[in-house]
């Protein structure tokens, strides 16, 4: 009768956290321990040779990773502001329109339906340097008579790898401030006019501060999966022309399965994660702070 | 009159700019994933036709026969694919979803010690990049045996979807005034009667959206899928694209006819659910 009583919270949180556990932690931790060891896929028996921080000390060391990681990281911050700021511009011109909205609506959701492996192919296919629609567009209209090698030249596929990232994700910034466009209150903004704020005034002082927690939203949602990018990059690229694209989640997949070093995939691997960690982190923090300036969060 | 003339001139200016932003973001939006569907339905010559075609001369079904006639006549088993894609995200979504309902509404009406960090650990599992999160998996699953099966799969995705799914339905729960419950607990219900009958039924749009949106994630995942599937009885759609590259060319039209395939349950559930969609986020988020 003295059976042991779990708060009810616990248990209704229970089979969240031991699934997580079992797919999420114990891999991880897993992979952590992998990481101190020479763990090679083809020889199984490895995983038992312990060569302590030699792994990280060697991913530390290497130029490929540090290029890779400094691409990742610029790729990161250039697309997610870009992404920001074209989503806030799509959310305002369609706040602005009167008429067929919903339609409008409906439209810029159009590439969140993608898988981001198709969105990969399509834009392969787009800007392919032969038969690709951006090449015959530029061709026809007389602009270039040469095919531009748009994902065989190292800058130019980045910047390609860069318009797919961004093409898929702006809908979900514009999607999201759109929303909060429409949850603004009527009453500052019509004080800032009666004040006399210039139409740029109150959108600084007035609009931005409460679309501000939404555009945090977005940001967190972007963070936790911007490993997607992953996917658009192996199959635009793989990485290539000459690792010219290489990114940290290219480079652990390949020196994974292709080189089948497991020890050494997981090391970069864990650096990988803590970024991503760091990201998620920061826009949550930033998001109840902003949260709390509005007064909306208990 | 001048600065009258100079007023509307600018309004009229500034209404032109905003038509011309709006109609050039919309295509760029629209036209790439449209030239896909397009080129579904054109002869691979035209296709590949240099100069370029730009009036379709012929649209034909060529490529979705193609695709359905099997392996070996230039087919992939597109219907195993799409068999093996339904069942792994209907079922991972499933038990996301209830799963998802227990824990957020353990958030949603439970107060306890370190609930907000509990909150952020939830969603920085959802972090892991795939890859990364692949590696160990693959290892693992190897060991237990459950690579390669619908299994490993659904166990894979519902650990994906959850973290989300709670974040979603946290917020349709906390939209459920607290005192409904109460009321129903008065009146001689039991809790477990009250949430059936009375916040269940409140925030189920909400949660139905929370599915739809766990759904589509498994229905695209390629991270994990590409490296837990090998054969054709568990490969999913994404995995599926793969087989119209070769080492040097790429089936492009009968690549955009499984692009299509891929697309249209997508749309289809998009559409139904994306104004709950992005109350349950906003409200989960801002309020929260």
């Amino acid at each position: 009768m003295n059976r042991l009583k779990l708060p009810p919270w616990l248990v209704l949180l229970l089979p969240a956290i031991i699934i997580l556990s079992a797919v999420v932690l114990i891999p991880l931790v897993l992979s952590l321990y992998s990481s101190f060891t020479s763990y090679r896929l083809t020889r199984p028996d490895s995983i038992f040779n312990w060569v302590g921080f030699f792994n990280y000390e060697k991913a530390l060391t290497d130029v490929k990773f540090w290029a890779a990681f400094g691409r990742t990281v610029l790729l990161l911050t250039v697309a997610l502001n870009l992404e920001m700021l074209f989503g806030l511009g799509l959310a305002l011109m369609v706040s602005k329109v009167t008429q067929g909205q919903r339609l409008l609506r409906t439209m810029m959701m159009f590439p969140m339906m993608f898988s981001p492996i198709l969105v990969g192919f399509q834009f392969k296919f787009i800007f392919n340097d032969n038969v690709g629609l951006v090449n015959n567009a530029l061709q026809s209209l007389g602009i270039t008579d040469q095919a531009i090698p748009w994902l065989v030249d190292g800058q130019l596929a980045m910047f390609s790898i860069i318009f797919a990232e961004i093409w898929t994700a702006t809908s979900v910034f514009g999607i999201l401030i759109l929303a909060g466009l429409y949850a603004i209150p009527r009453d500052p903004l019509e004080a800032a006019k009666v004040d006399g704020c210039t139409a740029w005034q109150s959108f600084r002082y007035v609009t931005l501060p409460f679309l501000m927690p939404f555009i945090y939203i977005a940001m967190a949602i972007r963070s936790l999966d911007v490993a997607r990018a992953y996917d658009i990059v192996q199959i635009m690229t793989n990485g290539g022309p000459a690792r010219r694209t290489e990114l940290l989640w290219t480079l652990i997949g390949r020196t994974g399965y292709v080189d089948a070093r497991m020890g050494y995939a997981n090391a970069m691997g864990y650096i990988s994660i803590f970024l991503a960690i760091f990201f998620t982190i920061y826009f949550f923090k930033k998001l109840t702070q902003s949260r709390k300036e509005l007064g909306m969060g208990a | 009159m001048a600065s009258n003339l100079n007023h509307r001139m600018r309004r009229y200016t500034l209404k032109g700019l905003h038509f011309f932003g709006l109609f050039s973001a919309m295509m760029v939006l629209c036209v790439p994933g449209l030239w896909i569907v397009l080129n579904s339905f054109r002869p691979t010559v035209e296709i590949m036709a240099k100069p370029p075609v730009w009036i379709p001369n012929e649209l034909n079904l060529d490529h979705y026969r193609a695709m359905f006639s099997g392996i070996g006549e230039g087919g992939v088993p597109v219907l195993t694919y799409f068999a093996n894609s339904l069942v792994i995200s209907v079922t991972s979504t499933v038990i996301a979803i209830l799963i998802g309902m227990a824990g957020g509404y353990a958030f949603a009406r439970y107060k306890f010690n370190f609930k907000g960090g509990m909150f952020v650990g939830l969603m920085v599992t959802r972090a892991v990049p795939g890859v990364a999160l692949s590696l160990p998996l693959f290892i693992l699953f190897a060991r237990i045996g459950i690579i390669d099966t619908h299994f490993g799969l659904i166990l894979a995705y519902v650990a994906l979807n959850i973290p989300f799914t709670i974040w979603l339905i946290d917020g349709f729960f906390r939209q459920v005034p607290p005192e409904l419950a109460e009321a129903a607990e008065i009146d001689g219900c039991t809790r477990w009667q009250a949430f059936w009958r009375v916040e269940f039924p409140v925030a189920r749009a909400g949660i139905a959206s929370a599915g739809i949106f766990a759904f589509l994630t498994s229905w695209n995942e390629y991270a994990l899928a590409s490296q837990l599937t090998r054969s054709t009885t568990s490969k999913t759609m994404p995995v599926g694209l793969l087989d119209f590259t070769s080492e040097f060319t790429l089936n492009w039209g009968g690549m955009c006819a499984l692009a299509v395939l891929m697309i249209i349950p997508a749309l289809i559930l998009t559409f139904l659910v994306q104004k709950h969609l992005i109350a349950g986020l906003t409200f989960g988020g801002v309020k929260g």
